[in-house]
């Protein structure tokens, strides 16, 4: 068959480029625009070429940061997707108690950020926190202000606790849009609980997983708010992750150039992260 | 391979039944016999699924037991038994070659590798499913993931019986054809008991050596295709089996025949005499068996022709009799019919009585 051509096509498309283009690419054309440039004051600036990159690529305190960012969001996603998909598969697929447990599992999702960091900051108060309060009466040397490891922990606990009922309300869905006739069949063939886990909900909660890996990967690679509120970054450098790192560097010292530079290779790590994650898992049982 | 044989079952979904509508399936007593084919034939909603889960063990039965070769399985889950079930939409393991989704049964049972390859390759043979063994099973049509399920089942040689559930819903025509060939010669070559659920009588007529009707959770009547045809022991079965489905007028008795509004018909020998006590009445002939005349014969009624359909390699002549009634009457393609006065016959031989709508003999 003869391919018709019709222009027409890019007018369709336009309003799309539209949104797109305020939304995305105009604001980050400003930051580009930053990121070549030093501006000394308002009226005066120079073209610096790669210079602010050439910079912030070099600087050993971004590396760290990097490197606490990399484990940190490798951390949420090792213990937040398994344990979401555990209590998915956990939960009642029928009965009173479904309306219940989405509920319950709801909750967290609702409370905004800042308070999630405020409540465990009091959480973990060994005067007037409840879990810090325990722990020092269980005798373990507990102290998120003072001790590293704690800090890290703590930082963790609250993002486990935060987020992984997104993946778990995610993967229940996947669960329970698989027919019954599969787990029928299982059943005839005499499959294991593991082979059903294996070969039958893993592969149905395919999709769903996709989203819940990207959407936690995204979302504690830019972690802000909670350790802000919770720790400052401290105790010394400890939890501070590149968001913080960012922030302190625009608009602490107003380093825009070299901010600007960050925040350019920042979203390149998350984009090319994405798309990884995204090619490894819809690959994933491919020939 | 395996006689399988329900003693008193029942089934309610509710706690503590006791009326008959409380029941999905109401008391039977029921012989599978080894290596036959049966259809469990029905509208929806009457039944046959809850009784073939009953069968396969992914439901236990609230009343009575089943019993495979005269041991009691009533309380083993469907792993233990050895049955194998086909469901209305294809299952296959999507992340599964065709050999691993066919070897998937096998391997749970911890056969050994040289077994399982044997037996998948001999039923894939059979299904012709040679050429896509290496393949994804997810990527595959409906029907040939309808043969994988099939497959899934015939692979074990230990298996008791297959059972399907409206297995064909889901593929087009002209496969479902060829698929139900299949079917037919796996029975025969591996004569295993089969049980085969569907709403549709086509299928059970050419399916089943026997074919056994469920209507509002009871069997109503079992039988060849040919009893079920020729001889409905309920008013059911004269409506769902055949097409159209038996005409039913209801009657009064007078004597040896039928009064229907004042019109004598006359019935086989004896059968009103066994009639007699009943509360509803009705007189049932199917529409092959009526003979319509031009002219008025010896023990015609007079009707008035309303409405032929030409279904090409036959007619369907709907005629009104007495003024209420509507019979439809099928007759050869070649025959002349015209709208207007006609006579009608009812064969003695093919006019059944129905009492409180069971048939009287």
């Amino acid at each position: 068959m003869d391919k018709i051509i019709n222009q027409k096509a890019w007018f369709l498309v336009l309003p799309v480029l539209l949104v797109v283009a305020f939304s995305a690419i105009i604001p980050l054309m400003t930051v580009v625009n930053y990121s070549v440039q030093d501006i000394l004051d308002p009226q005066t600036r120079v073209f610096v070429g790669t210079e602010w990159f050439q910079q912030v690529l070099r600087d050993p305190r971004l590396h760290d940061a990097l490197l606490r960012q990399l484990l940190f969001s490798g951390c949420v996603l090792g213990i937040e997707i398994p344990l979401g998909i555990a209590i998915a598969l956990s939960m009642p697929t029928r009965g009173a108690w479904v309306s219940a447990c989405l509920v319950l599992l709801a909750l967290p999702l609702l409370i905004p950020f800042n308070v999630v960091g405020t409540i465990w900051q009091i959480f973990g108060r060994a005067d007037i926190g409840l879990g810090g309060a325990v722990l020092s009466w269980l005798g373990i040397d507990y102290n998120y202000t003072a001790s590293p490891l704690d800090a890290w922990l703590t930082v963790l606990v609250m993002d486990v606790w935060h987020w992984t009922s997104l993946v778990a309300l995610l993967c229940y869905a996947g669960l329970v849009a698989i027919p019954d006739a599969y787990y029928q069949a299982a059943r005839i063939d005499g499959a294991s609980r593991w082979a059903v886990f294996r070969y039958i909900q893993l592969p149905k909660m395919k999709g769903v997983l996709v989203i819940a890996v990207l959407l936690r990967f995204m979302d504690s690679f830019m972690i802000y708010a909670e350790p802000f509120v919770l720790t400052g970054g401290g105790p010394g450098n400890a939890t501070t992750f590149l968001s913080q790192y960012l922030t302190a560097m625009a608009v602490g010292q107003f380093d825009l150039g070299p901010a600007a530079a960050f925040s350019l290779i920042y979203f390149l790590i998350i984009l090319l992260f994405s798309w990884v994650f995204y090619t490894a898992i819809t690959n994933m049982g491919k020939e | 391979m395996a006689r399988i044989e329900l003693k008193k079952l029942a089934h309610s979904y509710k706690p503590g039944a006791s009326r008959p509508e409380d029941f999905a399936l109401r008391e039977m007593d029921h012989v599978w016999e080894d290596g036959k084919a049966y259809a469990l034939l029905g509208p929806s909603g009457c039944g046959k699924t809850t009784l073939l889960n009953i069968i396969s063990g992914l439901l236990t039965p609230s009343h009575g037991q089943i019993l495979f070769d005269g041991k009691d399985v009533t309380r083993l889950a469907p792993q233990e038994r050895n049955i194998a079930q086909v469901f209305q939409f294809p299952v296959i393991y999507d992340t599964m070659t065709v050999y691993d989704n066919l070897a998937f049964p096998l391997r749970n049972r911890k056969v050994d590798e040289a077994e399982v390859h044997a037996r998948v390759t001999e039923v894939a043979d059979m299904l012709e499913l040679g050429g896509v063994l290496k393949k994804r099973a997810k990527g595959l049509g409906a029907d040939a993931k309808q043969k994988i399920s099939m497959g899934r089942g015939l692979v074990r040689s230990d298996v008791s019986a297959i059972l399907f559930d409206e297995p064909l819903t889901v593929i087009d025509p002209h496969l479902k054809w060829l698929l139900r060939r299949k079917l037919k010669q796996v029975h025969e070559r591996y004569a295993l008991t089969m049980v085969y659920v569907t709403h549709d009588q086509v299928e059970a007529m050419t399916f089943a050596d026997e074919v056994v009707v469920v209507y509002e959770g009871q069997v109503v009547q079992r039988g060849t295709p040919q009893e079920l045809f020729e001889k409905p022991r309920h008013t059911f079965v004269g409506y769902f089996i055949g097409s159209p489905g038996m005409n039913f007028l209801p009657c009064r008795l007078d004597g040896h025949c039928a009064l229907v509004d004042g019109q004598r018909i006359p019935l086989a020998d004896g059968v009103a005499a066994r009639a007699a006590g009943a509360t509803r009445l009705e007189l049932g002939i199917r529409p092959e068996f009526l003979q319509l005349a031009e002219r008025p014969e010896d023990g015609t009624l007079p009707v008035l022709v309303h409405q032929v359909e030409d279904l090409g390699n036959f007619k369907i002549v709907t005629v009104q009799l007495g003024g209420r009634h509507e019979l439809r009457v099928k007759l050869p393609e070649d025959r002349p019919v015209a709208n207007g006065r006609a006579w009608l016959r009812f064969p003695p031989e093919w006019t059944r009585l129905y009492a409180d709508a069971l048939l009287v003999e």
